[in-house]
């Protein structure tokens, strides 16, 4: 889809509309933006689990995972937490400021592979942001997927991200969508408990399934055992890994884990493959 | 083309003939010695060791442009990269260390900057015939008068230098060089095969890396690599001064609205190297760094690439404020195995 063939040079993109999806001091803003050449709008295609180096010209760029699936329409979604300099700069961004954008960069989840399959997303927090996609591809192909469930958790309520469209979804008597917040508070009619626990309250068969979990390093590390309690399989199994990354197509070199680029191997692997990894878990 | 002989004395002449081309050799004194561009008019006295910055600055600057641009505007200017360049006296090691590289920078999708220079430049290559006392490229793939990655391999045979061209662009220089150029005879050329086989006995130092690329991740948890980098201060010497080390990082740099997004070498022996913005970082102390950094020459590049990303140049050896010595790291893994 290139339109210019040195890799580094990022394309300029239009936020379209922005917002808040949780507050405080590493709030997450999503951003819907819009290539403003229609060129590569037209040539843009990315799968779900890809990511894109977003970034604002005189601050820099950040590897920022793409939060919506490619059936939703010719607009990429990030959503970022405030974390460094150029997220805190992507946080000024309002409706109609300019970003740049360069990719999409690594591999995706195997969803042709899954067709079939019933679809289980495990996600915690930010975590959610790499499932999203999976959920809107799966929803939007529903025929060809054995169903969807969806675990999705966070510290509180408001440190959900998507709530709006998973209390949607979690109307809906098709998909099988389950919320849940550490602690409890007023108001609040999902569940309340760690996300690993309520994968076992859930107690999601493994027979024809494929599992995917994102989300805070402790999280999968639970989410992960009691997969296993439950009897999934190792290559069953999916997760995301994230590195420092500054060119996102294997050069630059920090992002390797053992002998593979994060950026280029990854970011998706299954559980199986994550074991023969040496750093895999460092 | 058969070999060519070049008497010394006409070696001034060899150069003047390199017009329209920038001309880089080494230069500097004793251990200070490094790639610079040759004023117009003057040969460069190739009698030195090794440069201690190895000559992937002229494919791969320290620092380099990527594109300007004002940080109000949308336009994006690239570089003119089109400057032919040719380097003399380039050692085998460090040619043979771009070839390796090359396949870094070219897997998937080329690196648009790192070839274009690489296209523009020449490397006349200088066979050793005094190693140094930590070389060891002979046990790695090269050798003291090795072809790999040069255009134009030099050997000084007293009075005169050899000339062989190994690339079509090595022939060129031949071609443009023309009558002050004489055929070399037979007798010349074996000369040439005995101080190559001389100059290869007197390499005393060697790795033996038979099973090392398969076994050194099983040895993730053994206590060498606590040992081997106990006296490590993090100070980069080793990445920075390799000639197979590729690593980059990238800032953008403004002043007032005019600004550029430029690359520049980095050090995976850094704690910025990896270290994520949440404050995590997975290579939290030089023991994890020193273990990537072998592995990553040791073993993920033969994974990846099929060759071992060290040339055996003894630069990370002679150069290391502590003595730290890979060729005595590799010994322990070997042991360790």
């Amino acid at each position: 889809m290139k339109t210019n063939d040195n890799p580094y040079i990022p394309y300029h993109a239009t936020v379209e509309d922005t917002w808040f999806e949780t507050g405080g001091e590493r709030a997450i803003k999503t951003f819907k933006v819009v290539f403003d050449d229609e060129e590569v709008r037209k040539n843009w295609s990315h799968r779900p689990g890809q990511c894109a180096m977003i970034g604002v010209l005189g601050v820099g760029e950040s590897m920022i995972s793409i939060s919506c699936s490619p059936t939703e329409g010719e607009f990429l979604r990030f959503s970022v937490m405030k974390m460094g300099k150029v997220t805190q700069a992507l946080h000024q961004l309002e409706a109609g400021d300019k970003m740049t954008v360069r990719g999409p960069y690594g591999n995706s989840f195997p969803l042709d592979e899954w067709e079939g399959k019933h679809v289980l997303t495990i996600g915690g927090g930010i975590g959610q942001a790499p499932m999203r996609p999976v959920v809107e591809y799966v929803k939007a192909n529903y025929d060809q997927y054995g169903g969807l469930t969806m675990i999705y958790g966070a510290r509180t309520s408001g440190d959900l991200c998507f709530k709006k469209e998973f209390e949607d979804m979690a109307q809906d008597d098709e998909l099988s969508c389950h919320l849940t917040i550490d602690i409890e508070e007023e108001q609040w009619d999902h569940n309340v408990g760690f996300v690993p626990q309520i994968l076992l309250d859930v107690n999601p068969s493994p027979e024809n399934t494929i599992a995917v979990t994102c989300g805070p390093p402790i999280m999968i590390r639970f989410v992960l055992e009691n997969l296993k309690k439950l009897g999934f399989e190792d290559d069953q199994i999916y997760t995301t890994l994230e590195n420092r990354m500054k060119c996102g197509i294997g050069k630059c070199g920090r992002c390797n884990a053992g002998n593979m680029y994060v950026c280029k191997d990854g970011p998706v692997f299954s559980y199986a493959e994550l074991k023969e990894i040496s750093e895999a878990f460092a | 083309m058969s070999a060519m002989l070049l008497k010394k004395e006409k070696w001034p002449d060899f150069v003047g003939k390199l017009t329209g081309k920038k001309v880089w050799a080494p230069q500097g004194e004793g251990e200070e010695m490094r790639f610079a561009p040759v004023n117009e008019g003057e040969a460069p006295d190739l009698a030195y060791g090794n440069t201690r910055v190895p000559p992937k600055q002229a494919v791969f600057p320290q620092t380099e442009t990527m594109f300007r641009f004002q940080v109000d505007g949308k336009e994006i200017e690239e570089p003119q990269l089109d400057q032919e360049t040719v380097l003399l006296g380039v050692r085998p090691c460090d040619a043979r260390s771009m070839a390796i590289v090359d396949k870094l920078f070219g897997w998937d999708e080329n690196d648009p900057y790192y070839f274009k220079r690489r296209e523009l430049v020449t490397l006349v290559g200088l066979a050793c015939s005094e190693p140094g006392i930590n070389c060891f490229c002979t046990s790695v793939g090269g050798g003291p008068a090795a072809t790999e990655g040069l255009d134009l391999l030099m050997t000084d045979l007293g009075e005169d230098y050899l000339l062989e061209a190994v690339t079509e662009k090595g022939e060129l220089l031949l071609k443009e060089a023309g009558d002050i150029l004489e055929e070399a005879g037979d007798d010349r050329y074996k000369e040439k095969e005995k101080l190559a086989q001389a100059a290869a006995q007197k390499i005393k130092r060697s790795v033996d890396h038979e099973g090392i690329p398969e076994g050194l991740p099983g040895l993730w948890e053994d206590p060498l690599w606590q040992r081997v980098s106990a006296s490590c201060l993090g100070c980069g010497t080793c990445t920075f001064l390799c000639p197979t080390c590729h690593c980059f990082d990238i800032q953008d740099e403004v002043e007032g609205f005019a600004a550029r997004r430029c690359r520049m070498w980095d050090s995976c022996m850094f704690n910025e190297y990896s270290l994520h913005t949440s404050g995590h970082n997975p290579r939290p102390s030089r023991r994890e760094r020193t273990r990537n950094r072998i592995n990553h020459k040791y073993s993920y590049y033969v994974d990846k690439f099929d060759v071992i990303a060290c040339v055996g140049c003894g630069r990370c050896i002679n150069l290391c404020p502590v003595n730290i010595d890979i060729v005595e790291i590799l010994r322990q893994v070997k042991e360790a195995l």
